[in-house]
């Protein structure tokens, strides 16, 4: 058997959140990824989100599409139901569950072959259709279940730990996703817990599509000289334009320690996003401006990480749709059917 | 000039209209055959279109049957032709003793007519010309004044036609009376220059009764409201974008909250079939009832989709409209040619549910059911629809609804049921129909929870490469297969009059072509019994037919018997005893078709007709 049970005691003198559930209720299976990979770093971060959110954890749905990323949902939050889909769908699974039942969490994780390459449209159409969700692209510039082939988000002129040179042009999925109008638009590093659980938090609260591209480095064959998608790569080339915390009617976690002014974000579901700034100039309401910033620095060989962009009053697909707000499927047919007389009547249309 | 008499036929006879795509005829068509319903005549008609907007030549061919045979008859007594492109095509087409109705504006040559047919000349464009100066209004009213000289040549009725149009143009006075001038212009013509009626005639009968005309599409689609559907996701392709067209339409007259006006309901145009089908199965797998509409290349993108929702076992309906491939094939000709890729759909070990139904009222039960059956089963139902039934006006029995009814959510478990400590293992066959329960997403804070994989797993859904774990839940699968045999719609069986070791099996919108041609199977002295399957997989039925008879015709509209096969692949029966009867030129198949084929292999088998046995 490939799967390990994973024991369910744990110390009774735990922590618990305002729900009173411990960290160990937002856990899941133990990974079966390679030891140190920045994936898992990733799920600890979504665990510390979910705890730190006080969500029901089966309150949560857990999509994913193939690959090491997909893999992950299995690692995480093990009272949820996950679906591990097909290659590259997880976004149009995603946006049917979500249309089934607005009243989830809906948590999509990929990877950058997953998104990049063969799911490329359905990530792109996922976010223009703003489908409320948290998508995360766990993202190493590498096919790692089938050992080492590049994938879309690979730089130019990157090498492979077999020493071939990538020729071909490299998608920014952030880059990507602010253009097509996700209204939470965010990128960080595997390896940087402080910044990322709050923009997973963040996330979460947002309502519309929320796109974070998170630099994962694979550490089996991505993780060498050459490679821009290493630890120390992304350590030296990494620019924060803003650190956050996510205020959720409790303290805030230590604003003041950062330099720079202090933003606060509220969003729709009354959670309030505080901005540290680093880059005195940086608006993140302002689309075009994330666009063209992050452009500049890429020239500049500079991965940009932080909250590049949000929008706090975005609306979401149902908003677009007009549903109702109770979920779909708890309909019935004394809602769903128009009964006999009034097929009486469109029959009598039809003669 | 006619050598040969005008054929003289009251009530059963065939109209084909030529013309334009694009030039606004198909309204005025329309509105020819539902006048002659009005007469209480059945009509069957059809649309032969190109996969074009404007230019390319169609035709609109009306079956007037007072007889209620709603096939396609094959040949022409009357041709309307208002396209020069195709004009010899046309002409070459009716008929000897037919009519040609024709613009006679502009003289045409005497060899561009045939001696044997009857030809009529309405000068349409000089008519039109001097009563209307706005070129679009020319080309419209154009088609209502030959539908006015018909009216006068057919010895129809025009108060009913002026019926029609004031219930089309309800509320829009300006275009009803305009409409009613230009039907009258053309009679008015026709009555004082040619001589009303010919020998064709429409006369007023008593045989459409309380039934309906509507396309297959759109019973479908009602049928998923009445089903109970709340998301539908779709990329459109012909013949299948009025499905979903047609649902939206029902949606928004059926589904809204009337205090809040908020839909009950959530269509999605995807960006593809693929996304299409993956909104459908998570949709499904959250509890809602969804579907999609498309045709043979969409289920070409989605068969990954499909296996995973056969082993992951996820409900989806799935509707196909089906038209001629392969490849891009013919996107605007009907075939019944997608059974094995269907049937079969997506790599691995894997069967699917098929409906077959043969008429709009069947599409609309059929289509109700198969949430019901996607639900119980877990699976994907297909509902095999074509071009012919789906984008066609067909008359059929009235849509009926049993209020009674409530929906077969299938083997759910509730949050109760899970704290009564129910063993909740996803893949687990309980209660030996191979049917495991299943829980939606969020039921429960601690139990019930399991991860959706399409990779192999035990029965309590958790990850494994065991052979034989994988293989107890394959065997499961078949187990479940066996079970819907008894769950989908039955084969229905009509014996001949007198005993016969022969047999015929059909399907879908063969139907009508089928029942007429036992007909003239009949007048020959052919006696054939005849099994019409509705569902795949088969019910113990067929196989029983099968064995009561030497010879099985198997008739169907494509090319390698595609039902044929899959009866012989799952009975294990010998080949030699099913005839394939195949008809796959993108057109209907018709009566005539059958009779000769079957006819020919009776005479072949040198069967000698009983009729001459007896004489």
């Amino acid at each position: 058997m490939t799967y390990i049970a994973k024991p369910k005691f744990h110390h009774p003198g735990l922590k618990k959140n305002e729900l009173g559930y411990t960290h160990r209720d937002y856990e899941g299976k133990i990974s079966t990824l390679c030891a140190g990979c920045g994936h898992d770093s990733i799920t600890a971060s979504i665990i510390e989100a979910c705890y730190e959110l006080s969500i029901e954890p089966h309150r949560v749905a857990k999509i994913s599409g193939i690959g090491c990323s997909s893999k992950t949902p299995d690692y995480f939050l093990g009272n949820s139901h996950g679906f591990n889909s097909v290659h590259g769908r997880m976004p149009s699974v995603l946006t049917g569950a979500n249309l089934a039942n607005r009243d989830l969490i809906y948590l999509g994780v990929s990877g950058d072959g997953d998104s990049a390459s063969i799911g490329f449209g359905q990530f792109a159409h996922s976010i223009r259709r703003g489908v409320n969700m948290t998508y995360i692209v766990e993202n190493n510039g590498v096919y790692g279940l089938t050992k080492g082939q590049f994938s879309a988000t690979a730089d130019r002129g990157s090498k492979s730990k077999k020493g071939v040179t990538n020729t071909d042009n490299a998608i920014d999925l952030v880059a990507i996703a602010l253009q097509l109008g996700a209204t939470f638009v965010a990128r960080s590093f595997s390896g940087d817990k402080a910044q990322l659980v709050p923009l997973i938090a963040a996330a979460i609260g947002h309502k519309g599509a929320s796109f974070i591209d998170v630099i994962s480095p694979c550490i089996a064959f991505n993780n060498h000289a050459g490679s821009t998608k290493s630890f120390d790569y992304v350590r030296e080339h990494n620019d924060a334009v803003n650190r956050l915390d996510v205020l959720v009617g409790r303290d805030p976690i230590a604003v003041d320690y950062a330099p720079g002014t202090v933003q606060v974000v509220e969003q729709h579901d009354g959670s309030k996003i505080a901005l540290r700034k680093i880059d005195a100039d940086y608006d993140p309401h302002d689309r075009l401006g994330a666009q063209t910033f992050l452009a500049r620095h890429a020239a500049k060989g500079q991965i940009v990480t932080g909250l590049l962009y949000v929008d706090p009053d975005a609306e979401d697909l149902h908003s677009h749709l007009n549903t109702v707000e109770t979920p779909l499927n708890t309909l019935e047919a004394d809602t769903l059917c128009p009964g006999s007389a009034a097929l009486d009547k469109f029959n009598a249309s039809l003669r | 000039m006619s050598d040969k008499k005008p054929i003289s036929s009251v009530n059963d006879f065939v109209v084909r209209f030529a013309n334009v795509n694009g030039s606004g005829s198909a309204s005025a068509n329309e509105m020819f055959a539902r006048a002659i319903l009005r007469h209480g005549v059945p009509v069957s008609p059809r649309n032969i279109f190109p996969s074009n907007i404007q230019g390319l030549p169609t035709w609109y061919e009306v079956r007037v049957t007072e007889a209620g045979h709603l096939g396609a008859r094959g040949g022409v007594d009357m041709m309307v032709a208002m396209n020069p492109q195709t004009w010899d095509k046309d002409v070459a087409g009716i008929e000897p003793g037919g009519y040609l109705f024709y613009d006679s504006t502009k003289p045409m040559p005497s060899t561009k007519f045939r001696d044997d047919i009857t030809v009529i000349g309405v000068p349409l464009t000089a008519i039109t010309n001097s009563t209307y100066t706005d070129p679009r209004q020319r080309q419209l009213f154009k088609n209502i004044i030959y539908l006015g000289s018909l009216s006068a040549l057919l010895d129809m009725d025009p108060k009913l036609i002026e019926q029609l149009i004031g219930e089309q143009y309800k509320g829009k006075e300006k275009l009803l009376s305009s409409n009613v001038h230009a039907l009258h212009l053309g009679r008015d013509w026709a009555l004082q220059n040619l001589k009303c009626p010919i020998g064709l005639r429409v006369k007023k009968s008593d045989k459409v009764g309380d039934r309906i005309f509507i396309e297959g599409n759109s019973a479908a689609a009602l049928g998923a409201v009445y089903g109970g559907a709340t998301v539908c996701a779709w990329y459109p392709i012909t013949p299948s974008s009025s499905v979903a067209e047609a649902f939206t339409a029902h949606c928004k007259k059926f589904r809204h909250d009337p205090e809040t006006g908020k839909a009950k309901y959530a269509i999605v145009q995807g960006e593809d079939e693929l996304a299409s089908i993956g909104i459908v199965i998570g949709a499904s797998w959250n509890g809602a009832r969804a579907f999609t509409a498309t045709s043979g290349p969409g289920i070409s993108l989605m068969t990954e989709f499909i296996g995973l929702s056969y082993f992951a076992e996820i409900p989806a309906v799935i509707m196909n409209i089906q038209r001629a491939g392969p490849s891009t094939g013919m996107p605007t000709r009907t075939q019944q040619c997608d059974i094995i890729a269907c049937a079969y759909a997506s790599h691995g070990d894997t069967k699917h549910v098929l409906l077959f139904p043969e008429d709009p009222a069947e599409a609309f039960e059929f289509a109700a059911a198969a949430f019901d059956l996607a639900e119980r089963l877990q699976t994907t139902i297909f509902l095999m629809l074509d071009l012919d039934i789906g984008m066609n006006h067909r008359l059929c029995r009235p849509l009926k609804w049993d209020d009674s009814k409530q929906y077969d959510r299938g083997k759910v478990m509730t949050t109760e049921m899970l704290e009564e400590g129910r063993d909740f293992g996803r893949y687990l066959d309980v209660d030996g129909d191979g049917i495991p329960y299943r829980t939606y997403p969020g039921t429960h804070p601690t139990k019930g929870s399991y991860f959706t994989r399409g990779t192999s797993r035990d029965r309590y859904a958790r990850y494994s490469e065991e052979g034989s774990v994988y293989a107890d839940n394959m065997q499961r699968l078949v187990r479940k297969f066996e079970t819907a045999q008894d769950l989908v719609p039955r084969p229905l069986q009509a014996n001949a009059e007198r005993p016969t070791k022969y047999g015929v099996i059909y399907f879908g919108s063969t139907s009508p072509a089928m029942d007429e041609a036992i007909g003239m199977l009949e007048a020959r002295g052919h006696q054939l019994d005849r099994l019409r399957i509705r569902a795949f997989p088969f019910h113990s039925s067929v196989a029983s037919f099968l064995a009561e008879h030497d010879f099985v015709y198997v008739v169907e509209q494509n090319r390698d018997s595609q039902l044929r096969q899959l009866i012989v692949n799952e009975n294990g029966i010998d080949p030699v005893r099913l005839v394939p009867i195949v008809h796959y030129d993108g057109s209907p198949i018709t009566a005539r078709y059958i009779a000769k084929a079957i006819g020919d292999h009776q005479d072949h088998l040198k069967v000698t007709p009983l009729r001459k046995a007896v004489s």
